[in-house]
């Protein structure tokens, strides 16, 4: 079986919590990927700037996935909270907490960790239109499911029907970053195999 | 990297411990986020203004720090004028630019390292829940010095885009991005693990 041929250089075998040197780094990077990707903005469509930096959310998530996905974006929320602007709404320190904004970036971590365990059910060959499908659940389901109660919470006069209202304006952007994100992530998979975890063991293959 | 944010001064403001400060902060933020009132929102303007004083930070950095946010309002004030009315509008434009300009006051006077040395010790606590600070700190690192390399690749992968023909790809971006900056990851964990980091 080619396809199972992995590139791990490193022996993935200690685990005080789970995770080898390959794994920080890689935590790392996607961590820098979502710092570095929020002043790209693409002006498609529409009033709302479609902002890059939860497509390197869900790219965490769809690359990396469940676990180093979720502490990838669990680093970059610790960042900002600290007060390193990385955040697109320019919302920084422990601001983070009281922004009407709130709910989306506590439900990185969880977004995440939601896209990356979709994508793991169909390691090690992930498909496009199957990553689309995980991005749509964690990036919008989840990451609606928290944002818009918090924005609900942080102004005492909106209630949840005008926050999910005024959220809607986002949806179509979030629709085009799913796709890209199907889209790069699965030609990610095929260049570099061997990101994801191995699914459960089912049995073992007979080559070495 | 991310250090830009920092001026030096060897103020109170400066002198105080980070924990401090973002305790001080923490204590800050509370009745501005609770009761959203014209007078407490002045009160805690006129706090703010004066812990930059203090600092001997220029107003011009301050106005720096905020200028980010000015998309992000430009999108939720309208809508809450809209949907709930001016006054509205206002007390969540006063309440998170007041909160933003107190955060910035502690990062502004806070060098990053230092910033980061407190929050290693802060997570020690979490030991017992099998966090390993140590970790932590060297992953968080790891991405500050990560985030200069992916934004060279980011270039790189333009030029590379511009030069094919694809500049309206966002696939000819972002695949090439991130299969660099996997790359980029791996020979930084071959690295760590030839200096023994998973023995």
């Amino acid at each position: 079986m080619a396809s199972t041929h992995t590139s791990t250089p490193s022996a993935p075998a200690r685990a005080s919590a789970g995770l080898t040197a390959r794994d920080l780094a890689l935590i790392a990077a996607f961590t820098a990927l979502m710092v570095a990707l929020f002043p790209v903005k693409l002006a498609v469509a529409g009033p709302t700037p479609i902002v890059l930096q939860n497509l390197a959310l869900m790219l965490a998530g769809a690359v990396l996935g469940a676990k180093r996905g979720f502490y990838a974006a669990l680093l970059f929320v610790l960042l900002a909270v600290v007060g390193l602007p990385v955040l697109a709404s320019g919302v920084r320190g422990l601001a983070v907490f009281t922004s009407p904004s709130v709910g989306f970036v506590v439900a990185y971590p969880l977004v995440a960790w939601v896209i990356g365990r979709l994508v793991e059910l169909r390691a090690p060959r992930v498909s496009t239109w199957w990553v689309i499908v995980a991005c749509l659940v964690g990036g919008i389901l989840v990451s609606y499911a928290l944002g818009v109660p918090g924005m609900a919470w942080r102004s005492p006069k909106l209630t949840l029907a005008t926050a999910a209202t005024y959220s809607l304006q986002f949806i179509p952007g979030d629709l085009v970053k799913a796709v890209i994100a199907g889209v790069v992530a699965a030609g990610v998979h095929r260049a570099v195999p061997g990101l994801l975890p191995a699914p459960r063991p089912r049995r073992t293959p007979t080559s070495a | 990297m991310l250090t830009g944010t920092y001026v030096p001064g060897r103020s109170l403001v400066h002198r105080a411990t980070p924990g401090l400060k973002l305790v001080l902060l923490a204590v800050f933020l509370v009745p501005i986020s609770i009761w959203q009132t014209p007078l407490l929102a002045g009160v805690s303007a006129a706090v703010v203004l004066v812990g930059f004083a203090v600092a001997r930070i220029p107003l011009r950095y301050l106005l720096a720090e905020l200028k980010p946010l000015r998309w992000f309002l430009a999108v939720l004030v309208p809508y809450q004028w809209w949907a709930l009315g001016l006054e509205a509008a206002l007390q969540l434009l006063v309440g998170l630019v007041i909160s933003v300009a107190a955060a910035s006051l502690v990062t502004l006077s806070t060098r990053v390292s230092d910033l980061l040395d407190t929050v290693q010790r802060g997570l020690q606590p979490l030991r017992r829940l099998g966090v390993d600070p140590d970790k932590v700190a060297l992953t968080v690192s790891l991405a500050l010095r990560a985030i200069p390399v992916v934004r060279d690749l980011l270039h790189q992968t333009l030029e590379a885009r511009r030069a094919r023909g694809l500049e309206r790809s966002p696939r000819a971006l972002a695949t090439p991005l991130v299969i660099r900056t996997v790359r980029h990851a791996e020979r930084v964990g071959e690295a760590l693990a030839a200096r023994g980091y998973d023995d």
